[in-house]
């Protein structure tokens, strides 16, 4: 499965699509990319004019890249039609550095086990001075959907 | 190893991933991961790969999905361990 169609299966679209590109993804890895569009909505909030990346979406942004794409990717090895949804189960974060609007983002996320539907990566986020804003362990249960 | 010893094996790595509560105190064998010990899915699947590293063990899914009772785990443990 190329990096196009991965994106195509991603469940996600604006405002909280928080993957542009993906780099490269193999059955151990991925890395892919994101630009925080300093018009995102929650800047207006995150903080009181002091715009700053939200831990949460910094989170979400490493699972849509780290664990959803490359989810979708080996549930794809196994099932080439297959219709699979990873749900994020847990999450230990540590957050290093603040992202600000506009900033580009590269997250890379190595495979830790994928066993009995279970995913779970170390993931890395780096902003563009290569720099790691963030980085921890996430997990997802892989689930195939049986419907249409 | 007898069942005794094997559930004093497994207590410790249940007790890593339940949330805490009274429950815990009182593992035995028929306690229920999920509906007793209120551990999820999730969790379960880290409470088999510790098993399979601590007592040397594969553990296939068929396995797995029986899983589900500290009895039941212990069951499999047992069996695999004859298989040695």
């Amino acid at each position: 499965m190329k990096a196009v169609d991965i994106l195509n299966k991603l469940p996600y679209t604006h405002p909280f699509l928080f993957v542009d590109e993906l780099e490269k993804i193999d059955e151990n890895s991925v890395t892919g990319n994101y630009t925080y569009h300093p018009d995102l909505d929650f800047y207006k909030g995150h903080f009181k004019e002091n715009p700053i990346t939200p831990g949460v979406i910094l989170t979400e942004t490493m699972a849509q890249i780290g664990l959803v794409c490359l989810g979708i990717y080996l549930l794809s090895l196994e099932k080439e039609n297959g219709n699979g949804q990873i749900w994020m189960t847990s999450a230990n974060v540590a957050y290093l550095k603040p992202v600000y609007p506009g900033e580009k983002v590269t997250v890379t996320s190595l495979k830790k086990y994928f066993r009995f539907n279970k995913l779970q990566c170390y993931v890395e986020m780096k902003n563009n001075k290569g720099e790691i804003v963030c980085e921890g362990t996430l997990a997802g249960m892989l689930v195939e959907n049986n419907g249409t | 190893m007898n069942r005794e010893e094997i559930i004093a094996l497994l207590k410790p790595i249940v007790i890593t991933y339940a949330p805490p509560s009274a429950a815990l105190d009182h593992i035995n064998e028929e306690s229920d991961f999920i509906t007793d010990l209120k551990i999820n899915s999730a969790n379960l699947v880290d409470i088999v790969l510790d098993v399979e590293e601590k007592f040397d063990i594969t553990i296939d899914n068929q396995s797995m999905e029986k899983m589900l009772t500290v009895k039941a785990a212990i069951d499999v443990i047992s069996d695999k361990l004859n298989e040695k």
